[in-house]
């Protein structure tokens, strides 16, 4: 018993992190009013490239940087659709959500089946010697404590900075923060290819670190429930933090049970995040006052300045 | 100097002019990525879109995939007119097909005339339940349809997976994931002989007259129109009519629903893991690309299947990999929604005015 849940726990943290990442950037890009549904693409993206540069240079410094770079790269067709060409967010999303899926195949079609050295993980000396905390908390790479650290910092930046107040004012209502004199075409930029890399390194720890192998579909359905879980925590860091551990843990289980022997439909436990997902969203979502609350005013609206 | 001008009225070239530039700028981006596989773009292009196009089969595979595009999207751009994204068509289709195959296994060697409409009704109306667990998520509890309706269709998948391993596996099938075949009463008939077209590309063509009517002259429509027109900050936390979402959604649902039906009882004949290539993501692309037009989607669904069959065809003989088709798709759209500025806005070229002039209209608060 105390085997699972060690097991459990050390899954889940690292299950998390692709989750993590990409929900982060969503967040801010969301914050800025910008609705990017293209997450499941940029992820899709920064995987493959990102495994690609591991394969060809050996680095997984340089397999991040590169995932970034291409979920960026990819970000910016949606910054550029929808901020110059004032594009709708929900289309331009999924222009670039299928775009994505498209490259990542084209990119790592040569690579299909083939695996990389997993990103090493951290000795804390005593620490990871301790009995099952050890295991369960301190034998993981270190993305799985960057992402904790990128959570914190970004719920910092987010409610305590200038440069947050900022972003939020331009979630809120652009056309103020625009007569105040914020650039507010380059502010939603900004946030959306913060966005973009974020995702690209989460897709990443996903192909070089989490399974360290690329296979086509790879990011399988995880881009949308990230888009779910800005919902879920109601466009707080600490609340998105906890559905992302909790989103984690339940694909965890889905695993654990299989290998239990469990009497259950396999396809019913691979259906089973996305039932959850649908039963947490309308839970989460019932209380309209909570939404409308705590959800950027301006999100999904395209901003042209009226001189 | 250029600058861009809000159009006071539409206009009725812009349609047109923003389709034909979407598609001319996929093509340039087309020769780059043709290119970049070290294929000649002529040669690329000629198996795209020429090779397919220079045969009856060519021709017959084209028409075989523009009906289930061309009847999803004719579903989904009613919803997307009135702001409700129901992007879960794949999910109703399979929904439809899984409705279809139980008559067709349930009265295996039956004769009846019914039969065959029997299915189309029971997967129109499961492909609308499916959609309506979505609506009713959403007018009950607040739950983006977004969000909704895609993962329901990734519970769909599942849900098929299991039938065909399980209760809805053929028992003499040698162990293989897949119905029994049905029979003749149970499957749509041949409408060109020596293709795989079959009698469910009529269902398609009236189900765009319907569109037409219906968003063209009818109440209803009008209503849904409206009502997407006139957009709220609050759009994607949730509140809109719920009238329309129902509407929005049962119809896309339904028409996905049927197009399953046309793929079981049509070129597969039997009920399968792979029911549809993507066809509800890229009834998507489809019904933007036709403007949300009914007319317009009649096009954009012809192009759309010859973007499929083009993809086989340049598999086959140029060696370009599958993933160059959902590029295309994903380019049509990209450049779609680039080009589709023009139709709110228009380039206006004007002269520089004088520099007295314009510091004077700047110090003019």
């Amino acid at each position: 018993m105390t085997e699972t849940i060690v097991f459990i726990i050390a899954g889940t943290l690292a299950a998390t992190v692709p989750l993590l990442f990409a929900a982060i950037g969503e967040l801010v890009a969301e914050k800025s009013g910008m609705l990017n549904l293209g997450v499941e693409g940029m992820m899709a993206t920064g995987a493959a490239a990102g495994f690609v540069a591991v394969t060809l240079t050996g680095s997984h410094a340089a397999g991040f940087a590169t995932g970034a770079g291409a979920g960026a790269l990819l970000s910016l067709v949606y910054a550029v659709l929808t901020t110059l060409f004032l594009a709708n967010q929900v289309a331009a999303g999924l222009a670039i959500g299928i775009l994505g899926l498209g490259v990542s195949a084209a990119i790592g079609k040569r690579y299909e089946g083939t695996t990389v050295d997993a990103l090493p993980k951290l000795d804390f000396g005593p620490l990871s010697d301790l009995p099952l905390i050890g295991r369960a908390f301190f034998d993981h790479d270190i993305m799985v404590y960057a992402v904790i650290a990128a959570a914190i910092a970004t719920g910092i930046v987010l409610t305590k900075t200038r440069l947050g107040l900022v972003i939020r004012a331009v979630g809120e209502s652009p056309h103020s923060a625009h007569a105040l004199g914020y650039p507010v075409i380059a502010i939603r930029a900004a946030c959306v290819l913060f966005g973009g890399a974020m995702a690209g390194i989460g897709g990443a720890y996903l192909s070089t670190a989490y399974t360290p192998l690329w296979a086509e579909g790879m990011v399988a359905g995880r881009g949308w429930i990230v888009v779910a879980l800005i919902v879920f925590g109601s466009w707080m860091i600490g609340r998105i933090a906890f559905g992302a551990y909790l989103f984690g843990a339940v694909s965890l289980l889905e695993l654990s049970i299989q290998g239990l022997g469990v009497n259950v439909p396999s396809q019913l436990l691979s259906a089973s995040p996305y039932l959850i997902t649908i039963i947490v969203l309308a839970v989460i979502s019932r209380n309209p006052a909570l939404i409308r609350l705590n959800s950027p005013m301006s999100l999904g609206e395209s901003f042209r300045a009226s001189r | 100097m250029v600058r861009l001008e809000p159009r006071t009225e539409k206009s009725v070239a812009a349609p047109f002019v923003v389709t034909a530039l979407a598609i001319a700028l996929t093509l340039v981006a087309g020769s780059v990525l043709f290119l970049i596989y070290g294929k000649s773009p002529i040669a690329g292009f000629k198996a795209f879109f020429i090779e397919p196009l220079q045969s009856s089969y060519g021709i017959g595979e084209v028409l075989l995939k523009m009906g289930p595009l061309l009847l999803i999207a004719q579903g989904l751009a009613i919803g997307f007119r009135a702001r409700i994204w129901n992007i879960g068509a794949e999910g109703q289709l399979i929904l439809g097909a899984i409705a279809a195959s139980m008559l067709a296994i349930q009265f295996d060697g039956s004769a009846s005339p019914y039969l065959l409409p029997g299915m189309v009704l029971a997967a129109a109306a499961a492909g609308m339940a499916w959609a309506g667990i979505a609506a009713w998520l959403r007018t009950q509890f607040n739950a983006n349809e977004i969000l909704v309706t895609f993962m329901l269709s990734s519970v769909a998948l599942q849900l098929l997976y299991y039938l065909v391993t399980g209760p809805l596996k053929d028992p003499m099938g040698f162990n293989f994931p897949q119905s029994i075949t049905f029979s003749p009463a149970a499957t749509f008939p041949i409408l060109i002989e020596n293709t795989r077209v079959n009698a469910s590309l009529i269902l398609a063509f009236i189900a765009t007259l319907l569109a037409f009517v219906f968003m063209q002259r009818s109440l209803p429509g009008y209503k849904l129109i409206v009502g997407g027109l006139a957009p709220h900050a609050a759009r994607y936390a949730g509140f809109s009519d719920k009238k329309a979402v129902w509407i929005a959604l049962l119809i896309g649902g339904g028409a996905a629903g049927v197009a399953g039906a046309g793929e079981v009882a049509g070129p597969l004949g039997m009920l399968q893991r792979n029911i549809s290539p993507g066809y509800g993501y890229a009834a998507i692309i489809v019904a933007f690309l036709g403007g949300l037009h009914p007319i317009g989607i009649v096009f954009s669904s012809a192009l759309m299947a010859l973007i499929y069959v083009g993809g086989d065809f340049a598999r086959l003989s140029v060696g370009l990999p599958g993933a160059v088709t959902t590029i295309f798709q994903g380019l049509l759209l990209t450049f779609y929604l680039a080009c589709a500025f023009l139709l709110n806005y228009r380039i206006r070229t004007t002269r520089p005015a004088p520099a007295a002039v314009s510091s004077s209209a700047e110090a003019t608060p």
